[in-house]
């Protein structure tokens, strides 16, 4: 399971970010913004190539020596980002799909509730219940 | 088996081996055909076809001929494929049927037989065929199909293709050309089948063996040895695809053996890899294979490092053959990380550091290896593949240098260097391959481990060309991580000032995109560098960024606030204050006017209330917070110059609405502040009409300055933090010693509001000891108004209309504008008899502020004199309202009074009200002026109410014979219905004569828009006097009042001419013999005009003595029938001369015809005065007498001589009003006059006769309607 979960609006600030609690949280936020290097870059590759029909997915956004991190990008430019460890080897690509997928459709619940204001930081308890379901439970 | 793998060593595995092809036979033979052969052989391509449906390929086939040994042939068992010869080949050239009985053919079947013991099957019997030879042998040689018939059938069962023929070989001519063809032909086929059915023998044994891998006692390094084996084929055959697919399926297999192992399903053989690592050399990736390591692998001894490395070298190789070095960097990272991740997994003992050793080795000899094989042009456009190796291995330095003592001032600790020894010793030395390169990882890595300096120097080496690299593909994110933890370096190297460069530039990114923990993170170092540095005022400014970031503990909060209040409370060296920005200190978040208009009159009394949200963790004393004013004179005049268009949007209180000040939402800062627009108008001073209108932008210089220059100038997110400067303004809102709690404060100013104007605020400072914290500009701007105002007096009526008559109240408005009113303060206001005031018992005035609350209530005192009413005001201080309220009444003009014009008190003609008809109403009008005289002018207020006369009256008089009525009509033209009591009429000159009221109600309603009629008769005693003055009066009041409401009115009227003084009779006469008239037949008509009374002295006038003595008056009179039933025959009209006695009488006959039958009405006849040119009488300009008709006056010569007037009665009707005044005044003529009504009576009057038709002979019309 994730050990952080970020949503990150289209320019560029967090709106929704969460690690395990455990671990240095300043050490996700760093991971987490350097990885939008990655995916401006996919989504730029992206754009050049395929134009309107592209995934959403964007896959393993770069590895690093204790986490993996996904990208996946939504429509409007919203970017969800999981962290993974990276010795959680049973994880497969299929599972963090369907992670980003159930991401993505809480956040357009979060964002159909017409009490939210786009562009604020989420606080939705059932978007953190969502994503609580798919972090690494601790303690 | 172990054993037999043991014996084959000595194979030498190069790129250079090809499949094994032997030759037996003729060794000479193949020999002269050797080189052709190898040459050719690899120049045409041919379809592999694959089993297991992997698809077909083209391959260059090359061989590697040998010299047929029987050792060559694989023994049982023996799984080498690189040592299996695939074909055998048979060279003979023999054409002698002798010798091939004699020699070869047994030769050939010792061949035979050794391949048929070691089940090789893939052979081939090449014979050659050479024209020389067969000349030399013409005569007693078989031809030479004899010869490969006959091994065709001693060798060749059924497989004839195994024996080929190859035709001169060495001549250059199409058909050795041809032959050659077929044989190389021959030789791929052949070759190719061997492949297929080798390959697919040794694969499937490979299978079986790898099924066996849950047996106990299986070996994974057994079975790498054979599948490598299998890799060496392919690539061998340089099928590198196929030979990567078995060290990724290898890969693959020991991976899951890991995972499964973290799973708790442990293999036997996996216990070797778990030992504990010795040796971190690093990738080696410059030989095809490692044999050290392979060897390692084949005996079972190799480490995990050992095995990953070689299988890696051993992909890395072949995918530079595939010239994929792309996929070699981004495998390398993957397999480094892994590794590490396996190590770990496995709980393998490690040196602390040694797997950064074998990681910075990896990474640079992987860099070095893509190095060797790309040019620096593909380099350069490959960094994204390359970069992360860079990153990584520069973590990895950094991360030993730290360990090793290396990234501190001092230098490493011996325990440091002990480390240090033990990491270089796990190296080893330095291996043959790279012993020449100067630039070799291995020097690299020992000389960074060397020295302070040398670590320095590799260090920032790597470091700057990762985040070159990074740039170059713009990934400034990751380059900026590497430039702070290139800070991160430096501060520990005791380096702030070349920190705060990269710690300054990602803060910058950071903020920019609202990262708000990186952003404390980093900025918290930047503090620590621009405290070093000795930075005060940058030190300070973040300081107060990180006192009130909520991403910080309380206590780091409360030391950086402190850390302001300790510089703050230091002792004045510095001579100017240090100023900060203040929206990282605290912020303006609301600002309220009280009173919430923001608009006082000048010398009233305003406050702002700021409230000031402190973002501080503790209270914080401020010495002084000021607000600096900018004052603009208003040019408009005293009062507001366009007081429609201020302030629509300033309903008292402003809210500022702010971002974070650490972390501003990217939103917000792109939005920027939003236009003010404001209309103004330039209106002409004189008539106020409309110059010119425009609008303004009120915050221009927010959008001006934004172009200039491209950071936001007010908000403290930029790094380095404007400096603010704090401009003196001439007024300032000051407020002392104000303690500032963290959160919202309010602060209130009083605001100056001595000189008309309008002021705006523009800055806001706190001081702090020797620190300042400045708002550099209020926006949105915020401004109040201050005016000054001349008092006013108004009076207007409490109701509308103002009814004459009637008590009135009316409403006194005094706005005392900039006035004070004190006591004993008067207003004097002249009095007219026309308007009295009405004295009241209790007379309040309320006295209410500009808010319009009521403030006081004062008691006002009136004073009556003759002349002047005299209202003392309570004390009323300025721009306050004085309210009270008057009862006035308008007397109603009664009649004709027209008193002379008076002057008032203060010498100004009275104006007399006049009555006029409004247009609007039915009602009278009569505009009533006031004039007050006011303390604080010298000149009068006049001021003018109308009031409206609720009443019209007319009056009529009615006569009866001698009796006279007079009628009075009453009509109420207002909207009120009102109660009439006491309707009275009175006479005021003649005592003796009585009015006798014949009104039977004492009190009668009237409503609104009705008339009422009221009726006297008129008796007297002796005489009737000529003229009377009569005066109606009656007392009115609203319905439903009480009676002392009751009002008088007054109608004055004056009757004159009163007396009958002729009656008339008339009778018609029926013709005579007829007892009724009829129809076209005449008539007489008898008028008998008889005197009632005797002359009065009056009349005496109008009279003319006769010749004989008699006194007459001369009178004349008409018949006309105006309705045209009669015709007047013969003469109409004629002068009577009436002797001036009572009961004269006179009779008149005249011919009248009726025109019709029925009761026809009288013929009408008129009485009217004669008067002579000779009388000279004063005529009264009375419009309501009648008067002469021009042609009458023409006429009165010949009415005078002839006393016929026939000729009048054609002209018709005789009097018709003439605008006869010039006349008058000209020469007097003799003229008609008619009576007064009242004084001629006609008995006759409505009287009707009745007419019959005429006679039978006449056809009567009748008209049916």
């Amino acid at each position: 399971m994730a050990v952080c979960i970020a949503v990150i609006a289209k320019q560029n600030y967090p709106l929704y970010i969460r690690s395990v609690p455990t671990q240095n949280e300043l050490k996700f936020h760093y991971t987490v913004h350097t990885s939008l290097d990655v995916v401006e870059e996919k989504i730029s590759a992206v754009g050049k190539s395929l134009g309107d029909q592209r995934e959403l997915y964007l896959g393993l956004l770069y590895p690093t020596e204790d986490y993996k991190v996904y990208g996946y990008v939504t429509n409007s430019k919203v970017k969800f980002v999981i962290v993974v460890d990276s010795s959680n080897t049973s994880l497969r690509d299929n599972e963090i799909r369907s992670m980003f997928r159930k991401l993505h459709n809480s956040f357009t619940d979060v964002m159909c509730n017409p009490f939210h204001n786009p562009g604020d930081p989420i606080q939705s308890k059932t978007f953190d219940g969502i994503v609580s379901g798919m972090m690494v439970q601790t303690g | 088996m172990h054993m037999e793998c043991q014996e084959e060593k000595p194979i030498i595995y190069t790129m250079e081996n090809k499949p094994i092809v032997t030759c037996a036979g003729d060794q000479g033979l193949f020999t002269s055909l050797y080189t052709s052969l190898a040459q050719q052989l690899p120049r045409e391509p041919m379809e592999w076809r694959r089993t297991y449906g992997r698809a077909p390929k083209m391959i260059h086939l090359e061989a590697n001929f040998v010299q047929f040994k029987e050792e060559l042939l694989p023994k049982e068992g023996n799984k080498a494929l690189l040592t299996f010869p695939f074909l055998h080949i048979y060279w003979t050239d023999c054409c002698d049927t002798e010798a091939y009985k004699s020699s070869v053919k047994e030769d050939m079947m010792r061949w035979q037989n050794s391949l048929r013991a070691h089940g090789s099957a893939d052979w081939v019997i090449i014979v050659v065929e050479a024209n020389d030879t067969k000349k030399k042998n013409k005569t007693n040689i078989l031809p030479r199909s004899s010869i490969v018939d006959k091994i065709r059938s001693d060798f060749c069962n059924k497989q004839n293709d195994r024996c080929v023929v190859l035709s001169d070989p060495l001549k250059d001519s199409s058909r050795s050309q041809e032959s050659w063809n077929s044989l190389l032909l021959k030789l791929r086929t052949l070759l190719l089948m061997s492949f297929t059915k080798n390959l697919g023998r040794f694969e499937d044994d490979m299978r079986t063996l790898r099924e066996k891998r849950t047996q106990p006692g299986w070996s994974f390094c057994e079975y790498f040895m054979v599948q490598e084996e299998l890799a060496f084929v392919f690539e061998m055959l340089q099928q590198f695809e196929d030979a990567l697919v078995q060290y990724d399926e290898l890969d693959a297999l020991f991976t899951q053996y890991v995972l499964n192992f973290g799973a708790g399903d442990t293999a036997n053989w996996l216990g070797s890899f778990c030992a504990p690592v010795r040796s971190w050399s690093g990738l080696l990736l410059r030989r095809p294979i490692d044999m050290e390591k392979r060897d390692g692998i084949q005996r079972g001894e190799a480490s995990l490092l050992d095995l990953r490395s070689y299988l890696f070298s051993r992909q890395c190789t072949l995918l530079i053959f595939l010239q994929r070095p792309w996929e070699v960097t981004q495998r390398a990272l993957e397999l480094l990380h892994n590794c590490v991740q396996e190590l770990h997994l496995l709980e393998v003992p490690v040196l602390e550091g040694a797997l950064d050793c074998w990681v910075f080795l990896s990474c640079l000899e992987v860099l070095h290896r893509i190095e060797g094989c790309c040019d620096q042009a593909q380099l350069a456009a490959n960094c994204s593949h390359t970069v992360g190796l860079w990153a990584y291995a520069t973590d990895k330095l950094k991360s030993l240098g730290e360990l090793c003592g290396l990234v501190s001032e001092k230098g490493p600790t011996s325990e440091d260097l002990n480390r240090t020894v033990d990491l270089l010793a796990g190296l080893g030395d330095e291996r043959p391959e790279t012993i020449n390169s100067l630039q070799s990882p291995y020097k690299k890595l020992k000389e960074a481990l060397s020295s302070l300096e040398a670590f320095e120097r590799h260090y920032l080496e790597l470091s700057h060309a990762a985040m070159e690299m990074y740039r170059a593909i713009s990934r400034l994110r990751s380059a900026r991580l590497v430039g702070k933890s290139l800070a991160e370096f430096y501060m520990r190297k005791g380096d702030p000032e070349r920190a705060e460069t990269f710690l300054q530039e990602a803060l910058k990114s950071y903020v920019s995109e609202g990262w708000s923990l990186p952003v404390t993170h980093t900025r918290k170092q930047v503090a620590e560098c621009q405290k070093l540095l000795g930075r005060t005022e940058d030190y300070l400014q973040t300081s107060a960024l990180l006192a009130g970031d909520v991403n910080l503990t309380m206590e780091e909060r409360k030391h950086f606030c402190q850390e302001i209040l300790n510089f703050a409370g230091k002792s004045a060296d510095h001579s100017h204050k240090l100023t900060l920005s203040m929206g990282v200190f605290a912020q303006l978040t609301r600002l309220q006017f009280h009173p919430a208009a923001a608009s006082v009159h000048s010398g009233a009394a305003l406050q702002v209330e700021l409230t000031l949200q402190c973002l501080m963790p503790i209270s914080v004393r401020i010495q002084e917070v000021a607000a600096s004013i900018h004052f603009d004179v208003d040019h408009g005049g005293t009062h507001g110059r366009s007081t429609g268009v201020q302030r629509q949007t300033n309903p008292g209180t402003v809210e500022f609405h702010q971002g974070n000040p650490s972390v501003g939402p990217p939103s917000s800062s792109t939005a920027g502040p939003s236009l003010e627009l404001d209309e103004i108008q330039d209106r002409s001073p004189s008539d106020n009409s409309l110059n010119s209108t425009g609008l303004i932008c009120k915050n221009a210089h927010l959008f001006v300055r934004r172009h200039d220059n491209s950071s936001l100038p007010d908000t403290p997110n930029c790094v380095s933090p404007p400096s603010v400067v704090m401009k003196e303004g001439a007024q300032m809102l000051k407020m002392q010693d104000v303690t500032l709690k963290p959160g919202n404060n309010s602060i209130i100013f009083t605001a100056p509001s001595g000189q008309p104007g309008t002021y705006t605020l523009r800055q806001l400072c706190a001081t702090v000891g020797q620190v300042q914290f400045v708002l550099p500009h209020i926006y949105p701007s915020v401004q109040y108004e201050v005016y000054s105002q001349e008092p006013q007096l108004t009076v207007e009526p409490l109701s509308e209309p103002l009814l004459a008559g009637l008590p009135q109240t009316v409403k006194f408005t005094l706005l005392t504008g900039h006035y004070n009113v004190k006591k004993g303060v008067a207003l004097q206001l002249s009095n007219t008899d026309t308007m009295p005031i009405l004295p009241s018992t209790t007379c309040t005035a309320r006295i209410s502020n500009p808010a319009a609350e009521l403030v006081d209530e004062g008691v006002l005192s009136i004073q009556s004199s003759e002349k002047v009413t005299s209202i003392s005001l309570p004390p009323t201080p300025p721009y306050h309202t004085l309210e009270f309220q008057l009862e006035v009444l308008c007397i109603i003009p009664s009649g004709s009074e027209r008193p002379a014009n008076e002057r008032l008190t203060n010498g100004e003609v009275r104006h007399r009200p006049r009555s006029y008809s409004h247009p609007d109403t039915p009602m009278t009008a009569i505009d009533q002026r006031m004039s007050i005289d006011c303390p604080w002018s010298i000149y009068s207020t006049l001021l003018a109410l109308t009031f409206y006369i609720p009443f019209k009256a007319k009056h009529s008089l009615l006569c009866a014979g001698n009796r006279k009525y007079i009628q009075v009509c009453v009509q109420n033209v207002s909207d009120m219905n009102f109660m009439l009591a006491g309707v009275k009429l009175t006479e005021k000159q003649h005592v003796s004569l009585e009015l006798q009221s014949l009104n039977t109600k004492t009190q009668q309603l009237l409503c609104n828009k009705h008339s009422m009629f009221c009726l006297w008769e008129v008796r007297w005693k002796d005489d009737l006097p000529s003229c009377l003055q009569c005066v109606f009066s009656a007392n009115f009041a609203p319905l439903n009042q009480d009676v002392s409401a009751f009002k008088p009115f007054h109608y004055q009227f004056q009757l004159e001419r009163v007396t009958t003084l002729y009656s008339v009779r008339a009778e018609i006469l029926p013709p005579a013999g007829e007892q009724h008239c009829r129809s076209g037949l005449l008539c007489g008509l008898e008028v008998c005009i008889t005197r009632l009374t005797e002359p009065a002295e009056g009349e005496m006038a109008d009279e003319k003595t006769d010749t004989d003595g008699l006194r007459s008056t001369k009178l004349m009179y008409e018949v006309a029938d105006s309705s045209s039933n009669w015709a007047v025959c013969g003469k109409s009209s004629g002068m009577v001369s009436m002797p001036v006695t009572a009961n004269a009488t006179h009779k008149v006959q005249i011919e009248v015809m009726p025109l019709f039958a029925g009761h026809l009405p009288f013929p009408k006849i008129q009485v009217l005065k004669y008067l002579p040119h000779t009388a000279s009488v004063p005529i009264q300009p009375d419009p309501d007498s009648c008067v002469e008709n021009d042609s009458l006056s023409l006429l009165d010569k010949a009415l005078d001589d002839q006393g016929d007037t026939a000729s009048i009665r054609s002209r018709g009707s005789v009097h018709s009003v003439g605008s006869g005044d010039q006349q008058q005044k000209g020469v007097a003529m003799p003229r008609l006059e008619p009576f007064s009504p009242g004084q001629v009576f006609n008995h006759s009057h409505a009287q009707q006769v009745l007419v019959l038709p005429a006679t039978d002979d006449h056809i009567m019309e009748v008209n049916a309607t």
